[in-house]
């Protein structure tokens, strides 16, 4: 089993996947810058976040035209793992790889903080090993994270089971005040219909230790397990 | 006059040091030498000031790797790593400029840690505005809090602490503090010098042009209207590069080809070239047609003075200057080939084939010292004798009206837009503790940092108030679980050719001499930002010598925050409380006093202080701890109340005070060496007393904390306190976003 990190010009979380899937879970994972990525060695692989190109144009706009992104497309075609995490969600929407859109926060600022999230379907490469309804704390940190989509392709990406994580208050529940960015349905997270890409806008990877936690848990190294798991089964 | 020819260009030099630099010359400068000289001899860059007072600092320990006159202090912290820090000044440009200018000071205070060879690892930015009502404040800090934001976000290093200070006399000046903290391997460390004759010169990162000439003669002069004309001197930021010259230049630093290494900022290339050959000993050539440059037409002039942004020099080993290509092209980094390190001992600029300068290059980089008349300030004598103020009378309201003050309410509206998680290492984040701490990868240890002043108590007293702030940092990491290793600080005073702004200097650093040996606490470098003056009204800001501190966290369990834990823990006080309001929270805000007596600094009591609750948390016998500063004891058990979300119930005649003393005083007073803890059980707060005892602090239980909303503080049988914790809360979270025009959380 090898996974892969791609690092773009400006991506800045790159190192941090890659400690924690290294240093934390242990499994072999290569930083590899996207000139050089060839898709067929790996089993899954992840867009990290940072600001690639600068976020010049519009985030992740100018990284879904690399070539890089042309193998993605290849390994998820395929039904192996990928996930985007933060400006790699980005890039897997701007590339097509994941349906709708994310737009500068209602807030008009950058906003870090940890937040509440639940899951919503088991049903995905990253999400496997999460029971639905299950409540996790993972920071975000952006400023275009406020996902969009028209009603009628919501509609559909329920039936789909598309939704993967909302953000929530602390009891679980979806409303407006635990909604830290405007996005449409409290949406974080979603999924294309075979649930083997998934993007989200939270950072996994800051939450995979509980020495990182203000709640001392560690509930982001979940989706890298369930990777992992996925890929077993 | 006859034989003096007329500077071809414009200067801000001084009669006689124009006289000196003929004479070191033994000839007319061109006009490309004067440029040099004005920029090298310039207040920013040559500390031709304020070097004879900051050698009274002390900067050596066991821990200390390189001290001042670098790039970065260095700092052993164990199992072979280091962390380099730094701090710097971008006043003016800010207040010109906000947004570009903060973005600015960021960028440039990164590249001086990555030019010793270490991975940026975090950031901290101390800001200092005017009065939080003014329209000017609310543009200056949005913009500021912004473009540190957009800059440190996008470059990936997580800004993780930080103060924001308003107050009337930094209305026109704005003081914009930014610190950065790297890591590295300690026998990985690299110098700015030239040492091998030979060695080429590439300069890396981005073009050449325009912007930021003369930036740093701007920062030697006073604001005044004209300034705004000036804005073409303040530098524009491009972090995406930024990103991607940390990578590339780590990578490069990888293949041991590089024998020097230096950051382009203020003074160009005529401070890089001049300063390392000068460190050296050795000579340099430059051919500055060879520069990569964004606009046509630049003359040498330009390309030997220009700011731009984003630029580093490196001396290369020939041997691997084909390596070194490799990697650049690998990130698309642009780069050109400009010269060499020679042995002929001079600087050598040629533009085209001809040589447009010639000096040594000591004589740009030793520049004479100027010695400045001291003399106390007028003002003192008036405020240091006003009248102690009637108490008022309900001082519960007193509580929640010190707690919606914009120097003590809450800052979240500023570090939320501030990513503090990336890079996987921050285990206490703002608004949680005295100082953020942050783990080191590669050894599984810690590191505590924060930055603090009080220009309001430096403004009465300077010697006390540095000296105090310097304690005050100690005691944040302290009260986190660390251990103060060394500071380096950041004076920002007025025009230092006015002696009662100087006396400020001066007594602000010996107090800063006086802690730091009281503490053993060393200093590893600084900046110096004068002339932070408004020109029309002659207002200086109140002087701020503003420490940012290095503690060692040696095992992660030690780490502790302010938020009270558990209810029924006994709080205990360590350290006395004097009579000592003068420039306090609480005279500025309830009585519109600015004056009175000031708190004194006491290295022994800070020793006895620190070292005990040190030994207390090692032991496990603290549950939360906070120090006590802006606002006092009052204060400090409300904010740790506020974050346990529980209320306290505390007997104020059990407090270790002088005597006599009024109510206020107990409450408000912001005396120094004071830290508010609480244990586990009675016992453990026992152990802790003893452990005071044993250090000579003061100390006492002084109530505990209760399982409901009510924050009480009692006077033997009778009620001097009653407040609502969850209002203290909202009267505390509101005042920033209010003022911005935003909703609190």
């Amino acid at each position: 089993m090898r996974f892969a990190v791609i690092q773009f010009p400006g991506s800045n979380c790159d190192y941090d996947v890659v400690y924690v899937l290294k240093n934390v879970l242990g499994v072999p994972t290569d930083l590899v810058w996207h000139k050089f990525f060839k898709g067929d060695v790996y089993d899954a692989v992840i867009l990290p976040g940072g600001f690639s190109y600068g976020d010049y144009l519009r985030s992740g706009a100018i990284a879904s035209h690399s070539p890089a992104m042309e193998e993605v497309k290849k390994i998820a075609e395929d039904g192996r793992p990928v996930l985007g995490i933060c400006n790699g969600f980005q890039i897997l929407i701007e590339a097509g790889l994941l349906p709708g859109a994310l737009m500068p926060n209602d807030c008009l600022k950058f906003v870090c903080k940890w937040v509440t999230l639940k899951c919503e379907t088991s049903g995905t490469a990253f999400t496997c090993m999460i029971p639905e309804g299950r409540l996790l704390h993972i920071p975000i940190a952006h400023r275009e994270g406020r996902y969009f989509n028209t009603r009628e392709e919501l509609e559909k990406m329920r039936e789909n089971r598309q939704i993967v994580f909302r953000y929530v208050d602390e009891k679980g529940e979806v409303n407006s005040k635990a909604n830290p960015n405007g996005s449409v349905e409290n949406i974080a997270s979603v999924c294309n219909v075979k649930g083997n890409v998934v993007g989200l806008m939270p950072h996994p990877e800051r939450a995979s230790e509980k020495v990182l936690s203000p709640y001392k848990d560690c509930d982001g190294i979940l989706l890298f397990k369930s990777m992992v798991r996925f890929l077993k089964s | 006059m006859g034989r003096t020819k007329a500077i071809p260009v414009k200067v801000n030099l001084s009669k006689k040091e124009i006289r000196v630099i003929r004479r070191l010359m033994g000839r007319e400068p061109t006009l490309e030498e004067w440029g040099m000289f004005d920029i090298m001899w310039s207040e920013h860059c040559s500390y031709k000031s304020s070097r004879p007072i900051l050698k009274k600092l002390p900067t050596s320990s066991p821990r200390v790797v390189v001290g001042p006159g670098y790039d970065s202090g260095i700092v052993d912290v164990g199992d072979g790593y280091v962390v380099a820090f730094k701090v710097e000044s971008h006043n003016h440009p800010s207040a010109i400029e906000p947004y570009n200018g903060a973005a600015t000071g960021i960028g440039g205070i990164v590249r001086d840690v990555l030019a010793i060879g270490a991975r940026p690892i975090l950031l901290i930015d101390p800001l200092r505005f005017g009065r939080l009502e003014s329209s000017r404040t609310k543009w200056l800090f949005r913009y500021v809090v912004k473009g540190i934001g957009d800059y440190g976000n996008c470059i990936g290093v997580p800004t993780v602490a930080g103060e924001v200070e308003f107050d009337e006399s930094f209305e026109t000046n704005c003081l914009v503090n930014v610190a950065c903290y790297g890591v590295a391997k300690k026998d990985k460390i690299f110098l700015a010098r030239f040492d091998n004759p030979g060695d080429i010169l590439i300069l890396i990162g981005g073009s050449t042009g325009r912007d930021g000439i003369h930036g740093v003669t701007f920062a030697s002069k006073t604001i005044g209207e004209k300034s705004e004309e000036d804005r073409p001197a303040v530098q524009i930021g491009d972090p995406f590069t930024k990103k991607l010259l940390i990578e590339t230049v780590l990578e490069i630093l990888e293949t041991g080809y590089v024998h020097g290494i230096k950051d382009l900022g203020g003074g160009g290339l005529t401070c890089a070239t001049s300063e390392m050959a000068a460190k050296g000993g050795t000579g340099v050539e430059i051919e500055l047609d060879k520069v990569h440059v964004r606009e046509e037409g630049m003359t040498p002039y330009e390309l030997l003075l220009s700011e731009s942004q984003e630029r580093m020099l490196l001396a290369v080993d020939p041997k691997g200057v084909d390596e070194v290509k490799k990697i650049l092209e690998k990130y698309e980094i642009p780069y050109s080939i400009i010269g060499r390190v020679t042995d002929t001992g001079l600087l050598v600029a040629k533009f085209n084939g001809k040589v447009v300068a010639s000096i040594p290059p000591k004589y740009l980089a030793e520049t004479p010292v100027v010695r400045r008349k001291a003399k106390k300030p007028s003002y003192l004598r008036k405020v240091l004798k006003v009248k102690k103020p009637r108490e008022p009378k309900n001082l519960s309201e007193t509580v929640y009206r010190l707690l919606e003050a914009p120097n003590i309410a809450c800052k979240e509206w500023v570090y939320r837009q501030y990513d503090h998680e990336v890079g996987v290492r921050t285990v206490l984040k703002p608004g949680e503790a005295d100082a953020a701490v942050l783990r080191i990868l590669e050894t599984g240890r810690g590191i505590a940092v924060k930055a603090d002043c009080n220009s309001r108590h430096s403004y009465l007293d300077p010697f006390n108030g540095s000296a105090g702030a310097l304690a005050e940092a100690v005691r944040n990491v302290v009260c986190v679980g660390g251990e103060p290793l060394a500071y380096t600080d950041c004076c920002n005073f007025g025009n230092p050719e006015n002696p009662e702004v100087f006396w400020q200097f001066k007594r602000g650093v010996e107090g800063l001499a006086y802690m730091s040996r009281a503490l053993g606490v060393p200093c590893v470098g600084g900046n110096v930002s004068f002339y932070n003056e408004d020109e029309n009204t002659r207002v200086a800001v109140k002087p701020s010598i503003v420490v940012v501190m290095l503690g060692l966290v040696e095992n992660l369990e030690w780490v502790t925050t302010m938020a009270f834990k558990g209810y029924g823990e006994p709080i205990v006080l360590v350290g006395k409380t004097y009579p000592e309001l003068g420039g306090s929270e609480y005279y500025h805000e309830i009585h519109g006093l600015t004056g009175g007596k000031p708190p004194k600094a006491d290295g022994k009591k800070e020793k006895a202080t620190v070292k005990t609750v040190m030994e207390a948390i090692r032991n496990g016998f603290v549950t939360s701890a906070h120090d006590c500063s802006k606002g006092g004891l009052a204060i400090a058990l409300a904010l740790m109340a506020i974050k346990g979300k529980m209320g306290v119930k505390v007997d104020l005649s059990k407090v270790p005070s002088s005597k006599p003393i009024r109510m206020d005083e107990l409450l408000f007073s912001e005396s120094y060496a004071r830290i508010v803890l609480t244990a586990p059980n009675l016992d453990s707060a026992k152990k802790i007393l003893k452990i005071a005892g044993k250090n000579g602090a003061p100390a006492n239980i002084i109530g505990e904390t209760v399982d409901d909303d009510r924050f009480t503080l009692m006077m033997g049988l009778k009620k001097t306190v009653e407040c609502s914790v969850s209002l203290m809360e909202k009267v505390w979270r509101e005042t920033i976003p209010k003022a911005m025009g935003e909703e609190a959380e």
